[in-house]
């Protein structure tokens, strides 16, 4: 019924994408040819062996830039996505065991949430706190931890009128305890198979807080932001393109090992999350 | 006779649509140490609202009214505190399905040693050496093995032998088994019956066993109480009440349990008691049997019989008493 991993192509395609992704943003320094901040190359030259994704409007190393914008675009992402999970699993675990008013309370934020549409309402947080990469992170946050506080209150809720937590009860079991011990092992399956399925749209939004100058300052080597100078050089296509594949294989891979996650852990759960 | 538990004047009221309804009225019975004893009836008759009273565990809004001493100490006064602290360690339930009863997630060593480190305080090594031991007691093969296995992995009669197991974990001095072995085969029932009664002998644990299947108890419990519509029909030693029933009931119940010999004597192969059981609510004035009742008289609707002494130890609500003869 488990197809392992190994035999999983995309799940391998999204893990070594990923894997490469992370070993250059961790080796930036020593994989980059250029400083990414270098301002001493001819504007615009189109791709050759000496800059091999061309150079930008000021002269930098479009290559050396792609490359070290993982070095923000990973962390972060990985960053908002803990937070939006602790966030989101704490509030809907208090939601589903409390329920009554507080359980109306938070879950009323999380529809108020939930009706924008996500972009525009990380764009009016983000342009709230103003533009600077780390309220980018939190407007992204913002938007991102309903879905988590819904899925952990839904377990919560089922899982409390379970036999088996009942049997606990029937033993001695305190409430509180009763959500630690025998709730919480339900949720985390769940919950990760979310986040890895998440992961993806928290890079998109970032990338596209960025893009729209809310996000990365320049002149910091970020793909959302480097995407927006190239759509000012449309004609020299390689400024926005390179960032803008770097966003698309990550994101695409991040897609590859939720879902394939998704299919090991839980067949029926995350299904909900495709359709938002 | 020293009583480990004694039930007075139990009544549940429940909260429905049309205002609080009784799920048991006025029920009274004592379990004394170390005996096991049967409590019988239909789906609905009050048997499990009976069982979670003793655990201060009813549906949320639940009213009681009565008393429950366990030991000399009035459960129904006790904090939500001071019941956990009794709860598992004093009084702990096996309950109906063994298979939703047991964490599907968690390995069957934690599920064991949860609850004994939490009311004995041992330490985790010492749990884990006590869960192997008690997995042995309960005949699990390879106790090892299985701690650190998961409830999917075992067959139903396995599973209900763990739940078992995890009960007994903070050693409590009686045991409510809410239908045990429903949802059992046949042959494993035995098997199952068979052990809580050998806990009970070598614990010096008393054991009260609900069930709505007569024939279950009547090898292992040494009283059993019949009950109806959340009142007592009929309480006594098992052998007297299987032997010769007194309330027409009982009678009935016994009659509705397949009797091969009968068969083959040519007689019916079941006889079933007509009618259903009343709903919550819908509890007839007068005796609550009277509507389903063959030997009915006119004042069995109109006053309510409560239960009596006629014989040793055995109690009968059941005032014309139609079956005495037979006895």
């Amino acid at each position: 019924m488990r197809t392992p991993p190994w035999r999983r192509p995309l799940a391998l395609a999204g893990l070594a994408v990923i894997g490469a992704w992370a070993v250059i943003a961790i080796f930036a320094p020593l994989v980059a040819p250029q400083n990414p901040l270098a301002q001493k190359f001819g504007i615009l030259l189109g791709p050759s062996s000496a800059h091999w994704f061309g150079t930008d409007e000021l002269g930098r190393d479009v290559f050396s830039r792609v490359l070290y914008g993982a070095r923000i675009t990973l962390p972060l992402a990985v960053i908002l996505i803990v937070a939006a999970m602790i966030i989101g699993a704490v509030l809907g675990g208090i939601a589903g065991f409390f329920g009554g008013w507080v359980d109306n309370v938070l879950m009323r934020v999380a529809d108020l949430v939930f009706a924008f549409p996500g972009i525009i309402l990380a764009l009016a947080v983000a342009a709230a706190l103003g533009p600077q990469l780390r309220n980018a992170v939190i407007a992204v946050v913002v938007v991102s931890w309903p879905s988590y506080a819904r899925l952990v209150r839904s377990l919560v809720l089922s899982a409390r009128s379970a036999q088996y937590v009942v049997a606990s009860r029937l033993l001695g079991s305190s409430g509180l305890r009763v959500l630690f011990t025998d709730i919480r092992p339900n949720a985390a399956g769940p919950v990760l198979v979310l986040a890895a399925l998440d992961i993806g749209n928290a890079v998109l939004l970032l990338s596209g807080l960025s893009f729209l100058g809310l996000g990365a300052q320049p002149p910091t080597a970020e793909w959302g932001a480097m995407v927006a100078e190239g759509a000012q050089n449309f004609n020299d296509w390689w400024v926005g393109l390179f960032p803008g594949l770097a966003i698309l294989t990550v994101v695409l891979a991040f897609n590859f090992i939720g879902d394939s996650l998704r299919d090991m852990l839980d067949p029926r759960t995350a299904r909900a999350v495709r359709l938002r | 006779m020293n009583a480990l538990l004694q039930v007075e004047g139990l009544t549940v009221a429940l909260p429905t649509r049309s205002g609080y309804q009784k799920a048991v009225d006025d029920l009274s019975f004592t379990v004394d140490a170390g005996e096991m004893m049967g409590i019988a009836g239909e789906s609905g008759s009050g048997k499990t609202m009976t069982a979670l009273s003793l655990f201060g565990l009813l549906p949320h809004g639940a009213r009681v009214t009565g008393s429950i001493r366990l030991d000399g100490t009035e459960l129904t006064r006790l904090t939500g505190k001071q019941l956990r602290a009794i709860r598992g360690r004093q009084i702990a339930m096996v309950s109906q399905d063994p298979t939703a009863a047991l964490h599907p997630i968690l390995p069957i060593g934690t599920q064991l040693t949860e609850h004994m480190r939490y009311h004995l305080g041992v330490s985790k090594a010492e749990a884990m050496s006590r869960a192997a031991a008690l997995l042995e007691t309960v005949r699990i093969p390879d106790p090892e093995q299985a701690l650190r296995s998961y409830a999917g992995q075992f067959s139903g009669g396995m599973r209900q032998r763990i739940a078992i197991a995890v009960a007994l974990a903070a050693e409590p001095r009686l045991l409510v088994a809410d239908e045990p072995t429903t949802a059992l085969d046949v042959t494993v029932q035995a098997g199952i019956l068979r052990l809580l009664d050998r806990l009970r002998r070598e614990r010096g644990m008393a054991v009260i066993v609900i069930t709505h299947d007569l024939g279950v108890m009547s090898a292992t419990a040494r009283r059993l109480a019949v009950m109806y519509a959340g009142r007592l029909a009929e309480a006594g030693p098992t052998a007297e009440l299987l032997g010769r029933p007194r309330h027409p009931y009982t009678r009935g119940l016994l009659d509705a349990l397949p009797h091969p010999e009968a068969l083959e004597a040519g007689g019916a192969r079941l006889v079933p008691i007509g009618g259903s059981p009343p709903s919550l609510g819908r509890v007839p004035d007068g005796c609550p049997f009277h509507p389903r009742c063959t030997y009915a008289q006119p004042s069995c609707a109109t006053s309510r019989p409560e239960p009596i002494p006629v014989a040793e130890a055995h109690l009968l609500a059941c005032p014309p008493d139609p079956l005495r003869a037979a006895s």
